[in-house]
């Protein structure tokens, strides 16, 4: 068919058919992508294509793999001495530091205890391998070594050893992707440690940094401010480190500040990340807290009879 | 194996070649400088090679690239669509270009492609990029002669047509 155009007209060729073809295929792209922004087709078809694509993104990642391989196996004795008596000096450091907050921590959780409070500090992690692998759309996203075999869920929070990373948005069967809180389509709760004003960080539209664009112009922030998660909205739980204020400036229309957030996690760099498995607190907003005083078993006998707590306050509703 | 199904092994084996290295990261700092491999591929052989390659091709092409890479479904079905449409269009002229001038109709096609990307981006939704979003076509431009003669050359030298 193709030579059939050759002879009609090679140089002006201007057939109606293509044309056709064209505007159907492109009508047909279009309705995809609506069908897709509606229902989410893309994560069934990649799901239903797993066996297909998952070896695509390994082969895909060999590359990557292959040149850190490379550079451990040729990278120059000195520099990997360096390296290891880096690390030793951090775990030293790091194990004296937990040794000395274990005691504290044992402490505080006797304290919990005692306020009938059921949130540990103990964490119930994953470990999780990066995939290099290019996921265009900017690069917000990173793909990881594990998936749904290995009961990663979406909306499973990833943190890295200095803060969090971002948040699982898909996950195939042995691999998953994440969104990192850098991605302009992502936003965290959090909390500013100094003055505890809680506010929402956005990733920026450069995607190596998070925005806080609504903070109000009477309230307190200074560069230099460490943000943490606040733990509102259920996804992430609270007191992880997200990241540290760089640059307070008033908004354009003048009517709040907004900071820019270096992210605490070394998001373009981590090769190992912790995937979080207990989901802090179910959706929605966080239960009401409840009345201060040791559990109601350790009060005194006679007190029983009392009347001891109000009925709880019925749910906030939003 | 004969010349026939030679010529189609390495034809799909160069589109699923670009795939994948559309999928491989380059580090950090030369992130934005990675060409849009499909593209470049796609347009080399809708010039070569015409009947092989047609708009039904470029969006399964599309298709499969969204499915391993892509925000929504049919986006980049839609460009790749677009982009050999004008490309077989304007075959016969390209083909008699020199290698400069074919550069620079490479660009115009690869800045098109950018364009329809914004487009469906801002439609979607999203925000814009940063600039340095548009230096991948003119990296795709200044190695199109390199591919088109490497292409060109294993051919000839496989004597596939």
């Amino acid at each position: 068919m193709a030579h059939a155009r050759d002879e009609s007209s090679p140089l002006f060729a201007g057939n109606a058919a293509g044309t056709l073809r064209l505007i159907f295929y492109l009508a047909l792209a279009v309705v995809l992508m609506v069908l897709d922004q509606r229902n989410g087709w893309m994560w069934r078809v990649r799901d239903a294509a797993a066996a297909v694509v998952e070896p695509v993104y390994r082969l895909a990642g060999l590359p990557v793999a292959g040149m850190r391989t490379l550079s451990v196996a040729f990278g120059d004795r000195q520099h990997l001495t360096e390296q290891n008596q880096r690390l030793r000096e951090d775990l030293l450091l790091a194990n004296a530091k937990l040794n000395r907050m274990a005691a504290v921590a044992q402490q505080n959780q006797h304290l919990k205890e005692l306020l009938d409070t059921r949130h540990s500090l103990e964490l119930n992690v994953q470990l999780a391998r990066v995939i290099g692998v290019d996921l265009g759309a900017y690069s917000h996203r990173l793909m990881l070594n594990v998936g749904a075999r290995d009961g990663v869920k979406p909306g499973q929070p990833v943190i890295d050893a200095h803060g969090v990373m971002g948040q699982v948005i898909e996950s195939l069967p042995t691999t998953s992707v994440v969104m990192l809180v850098t991605d302009p389509a992502h936003a965290i709760p959090v909390v500013v440690e100094r003055t505890g004003l809680r506010t929402v960080a956005y990733g920026s539209r450069g995607g190596d940094q998070l925005v806080l664009p609504t903070i109000p112009l009477a309230a307190d922030v200074q560069p230099g401010d460490q943000l943490l998660t606040s733990g509102l909205g259920g996804r992430f739980p609270p007191g992880f480190p997200v990241g540290r204020v760089t640059e307070v400036a008033p908004a354009a229309t003048g009517m709040f500040l907004v900071a820019q957030v270096q992210p605490a996690a070394d998001i373009g760099r981590s090769e190992d990340v912790l995937l979080l498995h207990d989901q802090a607190e179910p959706d929605g907003p966080p239960a009401p807290a409840k009345p201060m005083g040791p559990p109601s078993e350790l009060a005194p006998a006679n007190a029983a009879d009392a009347p001891a707590t109000p009925p709880a306050p019925p749910g906030v509703s939003r | 194996m004969n010349r026939q199904s030679l010529m189609r092994w390495w034809f799909t084996a160069t589109l699923v070649v670009a795939l994948l290295l559309m999928l491989v990261p380059l580090p950090g700092p030369l992130a934005p400088f990675k060409p849009y491999w499909p593209a470049l591929v796609l347009l080399y052989w809708s010039l070569e090679s015409e009947d092989r390659v047609t708009l039904g091709l470029a969006f399964a092409v599309g298709l499969g690239a969204d499915v391993v890479n892509g925000v929504v479904l049919g986006e980049q079905a839609l460009r790749l669509c677009a982009l050999v449409f004008i490309a077989l269009r304007f075959r016969s002229r390209l083909r008699f270009f020199p290698m400069w001038q074919q550069s620079l109709a490479v660009l115009v096609l690869l800045l098109n492609d950018r364009v329809l990307l914004l487009l469906v981006r801002f439609l979607g939704g999203a925000s814009l990029p940063p600039a340095s979003w548009w230096i991948a076509p003119f990296v795709g431009a200044a190695l199109w002669p390199f591919l088109f003669l490497l292409l060109d050359d294993l051919r000839a030298r496989w004597r596939i047509q």
